[in-house]
Order: structure tokens, then sequence, then C-alpha cells
């Protein structure tokens, strides 16, 4: 259903045919739907044609509760203490789901919709897009006004599984970390009261916070609105690569050149592995690595600042390496282009980019690994592997504001 | 990471501490207790394995049979000929085979991506088949698939380790000789359940043996030497290090909490009746690596492990110390992890052999022995750091430093602990249906809805094509054909295993929403 909605409300554009008209299509197919999923759907369709999903998305179970659970192939494995880092068949860390279909669906809405910016210009969206990986495809982020927002986008493919948020892991829930770009000068710029009001102030949010937050009040809180951004984004699971073919066990997967590459990230001669361990390819820890800032840019501290720690001055959290080759540029402000500039930098040896004057508790796996021109192309072809965009939801046309969703330079005012 | 130098520089300011007056524990001057390992109290804490299985391994542990936890041997053969390639035999095993390997020289890297397959060297008047890395391979054997078996191979020259596993379960590594393969000799990584036995690993820039966060690892009867670490215990659980020859290395035997890894404890550890013996061989770690900071003449050092019991060793002539107990606060220079418990907690001194350790300690060890009032030429043990609950028997035998508020230990041996080892660890039991289910939702969802469109057509209309045929459609998964003009075609999906495929078919043929 929910590509039908969703494709149906794109023919309603594309044919300019009367809203009216598009209405009735849409509550056909909710009527089609509500025949055999009977009381999935309990909203009805207002004028303004917005309607929450009532499905769950690619890769979830929609349980008797009505809330979506995760299904993937590394819950066939176990992992040591649980704490899902290992090898190839080993599962994957603890993840959040349980999420209502709507509330999923609304965060959808609410992550494209520039509203919750202080000006209206910027979404969610526009530094994490899911053409560019669901980063930006810059050194460091654009924010409002123009201002260079000082780090670079991570990547929210498969934050699902993360403990920790942000480059510094200043933020221990997806929650808590939705406030920070929302309330940041420096990123959308808006505040606590003013995000409340302007989404109070429109009817289509209204309705729609009230049939994904059943047990609510009448107003939108701010606690909804950031548990339904997690939802959303608690959804972008990607984890059918090529290298998880592979490693569930179809050889086939790989070709020689990738199976090389393989064996180098996980040998103990460059142990890329050590810390972005699969199944995620990272440990969800803070590492120490020296990676150089952009020239002119001052030194960033890093982990330093969060945990009040001179020995984590310049640390910062390991990023998974899925979809890494979708989300150039490299590190936390963006100071390579390429992979294979990134793979060098390690390979340059313990501390090349320290700057004079610093001294940094470097990662103890940061090392010398002398590895040859081979083995560096070896690497990043191995990294290709990782790509895998099978459930990448649609970017709405529109979204309940009116406003543009940015990264869709199609989208106009309604 | 020069950790165990800042250790020490910290142990002067802890000396300083002393000789100013503000030592405010007692020293030892308590009446000598004497006490016989030979009868005594048994230890009563410990990995307690479960079930009756469990207790099979444990009588077979007591009756002194070889362990084995990876189960039997399966019933297939191959045999790898000198010329021929180890890895490539390893490509064609299904699981369960034996790949016996042939003496001579195989130049390779080896790398096991799938369960029970056993790679055993068969050694003809003592030639063995020798991996020989040259110096330009990384890793000579690499696994990750569970119940692996190595045995009875010389591995040379590799740069990166002999023997790796990543989260490979119910291991057995055994009868290799290891000799300069760059950072580990035998490295098993985040696995559960495994041997490390009768191997004689040399030259090894790092750990001869490291064990690396795993559970319920037995190592015994190893020979480690020429290298920096011995044998190293690393955020592990319900390890038992026994009966091994630990000689000429930088340091001995080895218990860490590693801060910053994601997984934070090691606890429960045995070290015992092992030959801790002259390792004084100069610091060649890499800089920056976890041991290259381990001064020269260390035996045994346990840093923020808890429940460590060294007991029954032979600990002689290592010209730092026999045993240095610390904590991550006394290491300046090791990373924060604020999910790292920093304090060796009960660690457990029972009677060991210490002969002429600490000849030639560091000064600072010399400056915590006058503060205690203890002059003399050795120093034994040395405690710096908090260390809760520890405890230690005669300690009227040895000359120590810090350990005056340790405790009598309550027990006197750990005989009745035979093993931590399991019975093999079995795979996750997964219900076929279950399995059709998971693939279909965790894969073939992102296209087929039951009654929608998406890309791909909806399993409704499926079900009517399909009907009572699941084979027919597990075969159109494999190697589908296009079929409809206004849907793109559908890409194979044959890296699903048959059975994979014919439960995803079942499912998709028998769901009703």
């Amino acid at each position: 259903m929910r590509s039908r909605l969703r494709g149906d409300e794109l023919s309603c554009r594309a044919a300019r045919t009367s809203l009216l008209a598009c209405v009735l299509v849409i509550a056909a197919s909710v009527a089609a739907v509500a025949m055999t999923r009977a009381g999935m759907l309990s909203a009805t369709v207002a004028g303004d044609g917005f309607v929450l999903n009532g499905r769950c998305p690619p890769s979830f179970e929609l349980m008797a509760d009505g809330t979506c659970e995760l299904r993937d192939l590394y819950q066939f494995y176990d992992s040591l203490q649980d704490r899902g880092v290992g090898g190839t068949r080993t599962s994957l860390p603890q993840h959040r789901d349980g999420f209502r279909p709507e509330q999923i669906d609304l965060g959808r809405y609410l992550f494209f919709d520039p509203l919750l910016s202080g000006d209206g210009t910027q979404s969610c969206g526009s530094c994490h897009r899911p053409d560019r990986g669901f980063a930006d495809g810059k050194a460091r982020s654009i924010g409002i006004h123009g201002q260079d927002a000082g780090r670079a986008a991570p990547t929210l493919w498969n934050v699902a599984f993360l403990q920790s948020f942000f480059w510094d892991a200043r933020a221990s829930s997806l929650e808590a970390q939705a406030q920070g770009p929302l309330f940041s000068p420096r990123e959308m710029g808006n505040e606590p009261a003013r995000l409340l009001r302007s989404l109070n102030d429109n009817s289509t949010y209204r309705r729609l916070f009230r049939q994904a937050f059943p047990g609510g009040g009448d107003s939108i809180t701010a606690a909804e609105v950031y548990a339904a951004l997690a939802a959303f984004q608690t959804t972008l699971v990607s984890l059918n690569s090529r290298y998880d073919r592979y490693a569930h066990g179809y050889a086939a997967a790989l070709n020689e050149r990738e199976l090389a590459g393989l064996n180098v990230f996980r040998s103990f001669v460059a142990r890329c592995s050590e810390c972005h361990t699969p199944p995620l390819f990272t440990n969800g820890q803070i590492a120490v690595i020296g990676a150089p800032e952009p020239a002119g840019h001052p030194f960033d501290a890093g982990a330093e600042q969060t945990f009040d720690a001179v020995k984590l001055r310049g640390g910062f959290k390991v990023p998974t390496l899925r979809n890494i080759a979708l989300t150039a540029p490299y590190m936390h402000s963006g100071a390579f282009g390429t992979l294979r500039e990134t793979v060098e930098f390690y390979n340059k040896g313990r501390g090349n980019a320290v700057p004079p004057g610093e001294t940094l508790y470097l990662h103890w796996h940061i090392s010398s690994p002398n590895l040859t021109e081979t083995e560096v192309g070896l690497l990043v072809d191995f990294l290709q592997t990782l790509t895998d965009e099978a459930f990448r939801p649609e970017t709405p046309r529109r979204v309940p504001s009116g406003l543009p969703p940015l990264d869709n330079p199609k989208g106009s005012r309604t | 990471m020069n950790k165990i130098v800042k250790t020490v520089l910290a142990i002067a300011a802890f000396a300083a501490a002393f000789a100013g007056g503000a030592y405010l524990g007692r020293a030892s001057k308590s009446d000598m207790v004497i006490t016989s390992s030979a009868g005594g109290a048994e230890y009563a804490g410990g990995f307690k394995a479960a079930g009756e299985a469990a207790e099979k391994v444990q009588a077979a542990a007591n009756a002194g049979s070889l362990k084995s936890v990876a189960g039997p041997a399966g019933s297939k053969s191959v045999v790898v000929k000198d010329g021929e390639s180890i890895l490539q035999a390893v490509k064609n095993a299904e699981p369960g085979t034996t790949i016996r390997v042939m003496p001579g020289t195989y130049s390779e890297t080896v790398y096991i991506d799938k369960d029970n397959i056993r790679i055993i060297g068969v050694i003809e008047a003592g030639r063995r088949p020798v991996l020989d890395g040259k110096k330009q391979l990384n890793d000579a054997i690499l696994y990750s698939g569970n119940n692996f078996v190595v045995e009875n191979l010389e591995i040379r020259n590799y740069k990166g380790n002999g023997v790796m596993g990543q989260a490979g379960n119910n291991f057995e590594i055994r009868n290799n000789v290891i000799v300069d393969t760059g950072v580990y000799g035998i490295f098993p990584q985040l696995g559960q359940n495994g041997v490390v036995e009768y191997n004689v690993v040399s030259r090894i820039a790092d750990a001869a043996i490291y064990v690396g966060m795993s559970d319920n690892v037995h190592v015994a009867h190893n020979e480690v030497f020429d290298s920096v670490a011995g044998i190293e215990i690393e955020n592990s659980r319900h390890a038992i290090v026994e009966n091994n020859y630990v000689h000429d290395n930088t340091g001995g035997l080895l218990a860490f909490v590693t801060p910053g890894l994601p997984i934070k404890t090691t606890q429960d550890v045995i070290f015992r009746h092992n030959f801790v013996v002259n390792n004084n061989t100069r610091n060649f770690g890499a800089p920056g690596s976890t041991v290259a900071g381990i001064p020269a003449g260390t035996g045994i050092l346990v840093m923020a492990a808890d429940d460590v019991v060294i007991e029954g060793n032979v600990i002689s002539n290592n010209k730092v110390a026999g045993i240095i107990v610390t904590d991550h606060g006394h290491a300046a220079n090791i990373t924060v992890d604020p999910e790292s418990e920093p304090n060796s907690d009960r660690v457990r001194l029972l009677d060991n052999v210490m002969l002429n350790n600490g000849y030639e300690t560091i000064p600072e060890g010399k400056a915590l022995l006058l503060a205690e009032g203890k002059g003399g030429k050795n120093l034994d043990i040395i405690r710096v750091g908090p260390s809760p609950g520890s405890c230690i028997v005669n300690r009227h035998q040895y000359v120590t430093a810090g350990v005056g508020e340790f405790s009598e230990c309550d027990f006197t041996h750990t005989a009745n602990v035979s093993t931590y080892l399991l019975p093999p660890v079995p795979p996750r039991k997964i219900d076929i249906s279950e399995r059709g289910k998971v693939a279909f939702l965790g894969i073939c969802s992102g296209c087929h809805i039951y009654n929608g469109r998406m890309i791909g057509p909806p399993v409704q209309v499926i079900q009517a094509l399909y009907l009572d045929d699941p084979q027919g459609l597990a075969d159109y998964i494999a190697q589908p054909v296009k079929k409809r003009p206004d849907y793109p075609e559908m890409p194979p999906q044959d890296y699903l295993d048959p059975e994979t495929r014919l439960a995803v078919a079942k499912y998709m043929l028998a769901v009703k929403n």
C-alpha cells in the first residue's frame, strides 16, 4: 500500500488532475486495503490528501500490537556477549524498532519538511539526502543562512543499530540527536517553541500526529516530533549488499579482487575490521586516529568535550562503512575526497597528519601498515561491495507545510 | 602506548606518597600464615557450565583426554599435496570436510568462511607442511567459520598473523609451529569455546598467543618464546591458561582490559602450572602497540582484569618482577573508556614458586620497596592501583610491594576446575518457516508486497500463478525471466541457497496479508 498510495499521489501531480479525483483514487486504495486488512487504517482521508501509510516498510513485520519489527538475515546468528561485533555470520548490535507504521510515515514527512527549520529553508533531508547515501556530498554541511555547520553530515543508513550519535558521540538516542541540528544556530536554526507553534498551526500535521500517536493530547508535543523522526530513521536499513550475500554463504557474490580486498581489510596488517567490525562495519567506539582538518580550519577536539577527557582529544565515533562508496567526501570534516585518499591516509603511517604542537593519544590500531599500492586498490574495491540502497524510501513529492522538500529540485510550492 | 613505562612513573609518585607519610595502609606485619595447597579449600568461584553435555566435557577433561570442542569430524576428506593450493581445497570443500595437507611449502593466505572445516597437516618423519608468507603475505590462516580445526602446520614469515579467527566458535588450534608471523602468532578473536594447545610459537612482535574478546578458552601446553608478549588474555572471560612454557619474552603472561573495545571486561582467568621464566627480552613491539610499553623482565601482568587466579606457576628470573598487578589509573598513557572498570578486582595469588625475580627492577620498584621498609635484591610481586577483594597465600615467601592489604585467600587450589570449555556451541536453530519469512521480509519485501504494486508484482498475483508449486516459484526466484512488460526484470536471487529459496516460496504462497 505504501507504494500504491505514493504512486497515486505521484500520478495526481503528474496528470494535474483535480484534487477531488486524487482523493477519490487514494480513498479507493485505502478502501481496498481496508478490506484486506480490516482495522489497520483508522484515519479517514482529509481534503489535504495526506495519508499515513499503514504498512510497515520493507524488512519490517507488522506485529499484532500494530508496531513494526525488523527482520533481517543476521537474526539467524549470535554474537559474543550479544554485542553485535564479529565476523561474517555474526548478529547485529541491538537495534531500535517497534514503531507504528503511521509514526514511521509521519516521520518521513517531517524529515523532508523545511518547516522544521527556523526560516523554512532546510529540512533534515537537506543534509541527509537519499540520493547521497543520506549524507550530502559536502565536506561540511551548510546550515541556515549558508553557514558552515562544522562537520560532515554522517550517513543515516543503519542508525537503528547505533548506541551513540554525532561524530563526538554526545547523544545517546535518536530522539536526543534530533534536537541537535534542529536547534543549532549553525544548522536548522529553529527553537523548540517556534517548532511546536508552526506544527500546531498546521491542521494537516495536527491530524497526522493524532493518527500516528492515538494516545496523545490535543496539541503536538516535542517528544512526538522526535519520536516520529526516530521512527523514520530506524527504517533506513541496508543489509543486502554483495558483501552480505558473501557473508551469508554465497561465495560467488564477490570477485577475486574483492575477496582479496576483504582479506586485506580484516588482516592484522591493515586492521580495518578491528574498528570497522562486521556486520555493521563499526564497533561503535571512539577512536583517535589523527585525521587532518581542511586547510585553514582549527583543530576539532571531538570527543574530548563530550567526555571531558583529554585522552579523547581529536577522537570521533567510528563510522559505519556501509554505503561508504556513496558518501564522499570522508572523515569528520571531509578532508578526503575519495576512498583511495582515505585509505592512503591510514597507510601513510601513525600520526602523519597530527598538527605540530598537538599531543594526541592515537588509537593503538593506528599503525604504519605499509600496504602495497595493489593492496590499497584492493581495499577500495572491497569497500564498493558494501553498497545497498534497495530499501531507500521515497522522498515525498510534497509535505504538509506546502514548502518544497529541498532535495527534490522539481518540488514546488503548492 | 608506553603505558607500562607511564605506570612505573606513576609508581614513583606513589612511592613519594609513602615517603611523605601519606601512606595509610598497614605494612605486612601480621602473623605469618602458612598454608598448604596440597589440601585446603577448593575454588568456589569461576565459570560453571550447566547441563549434561557440559558435565561430559568436564569429565573428559578430568580424564585427561584431548579437549574437543569442534564436534566429531565429518566423513569427507581430501588431500592437498605439495604444489597444490590449500585455499582451493577449502573453497571446494563442503562443510564437514577434513583437508589433509601433505608436507611441502605452501605460500598463500587460507581463509575459511564456512563451518566445520578441518585443516590437518600430515607430519612425515618430522617434515610438516609449511605455510611460508615470504614476508609478503598478511595472514596464513584466517577463519570466521564455526567448528574450525587447524593442526600440525608450520607457519613462517607472514606479516599479520599465523592463525587469526574472527568470530568463529568452537575452534581448535593445535600442534602448530609458528615462527615470525608478524603481529600475532595465534589470535582467536570474538569467538566462544576454543582450545589453543601444543603449539610452539616464537619471534612474534606482539603476543605469541593472543585471546581477544573471547569466552571459554583453554590455552595449554604451548611453548611461547622470543616474542614481546607470551600469552595475552584481553577483554575475555572464562579462560584457563595452564601448563605452558613461557620463556624469553618481554612479558610472559598478561591479563588485560584494554579500554575502547566494544567488549569491556576481562574476568575469570586462571593462570596455573605454567613455567614463566626469563622473560627479559628487549621490547621490540611496534610503536603505539598495547604491549610496546611492557618493561622487559615482566613475568605476569594483570591490568584491570577481575577474578584472576595465579596458582602453581614456576616464575623465575624475570628481572623487573614476577607478578605486577595494576589498573588503568596508573597507566597514564592508556585511553579512557567510561564503560571500562579500571581496577584489577579480586586477584588471587595462590602458591607459586618464585625465584630470583626483580633482580634488576626499575628504580621506582626499588623506591616502593624502600617505602615499605623492605630492602633486598629481589622483587617478586608489585601491586599499584586499587585491587579490591584481592588475596594471597603464603605471602611471607615472597618479596612484595603493595600487597599488605591483600587478605588471606579462602581457598588454596583450583583442582576442582578442570576446564571452562563447553560442548560445541550449537548454531541457533532456525525453524524453516521462520527462515522463509525472515528472508522474504529481509530481502524480497523491497520489491513485493502482499496486495499492491511496488517494483515487482504483488504477492497475491504470484500466489494465483504458483498455487501449490513452491518448487516452481523457488526455481523462478533463482533464474527469473522477464514476464511482464509493465515491470522491470527481476534480478536472480541465486545467492540464496536452495533450501532458503524454497522456504521463501512456501512463505509467499501461504502468507495471508
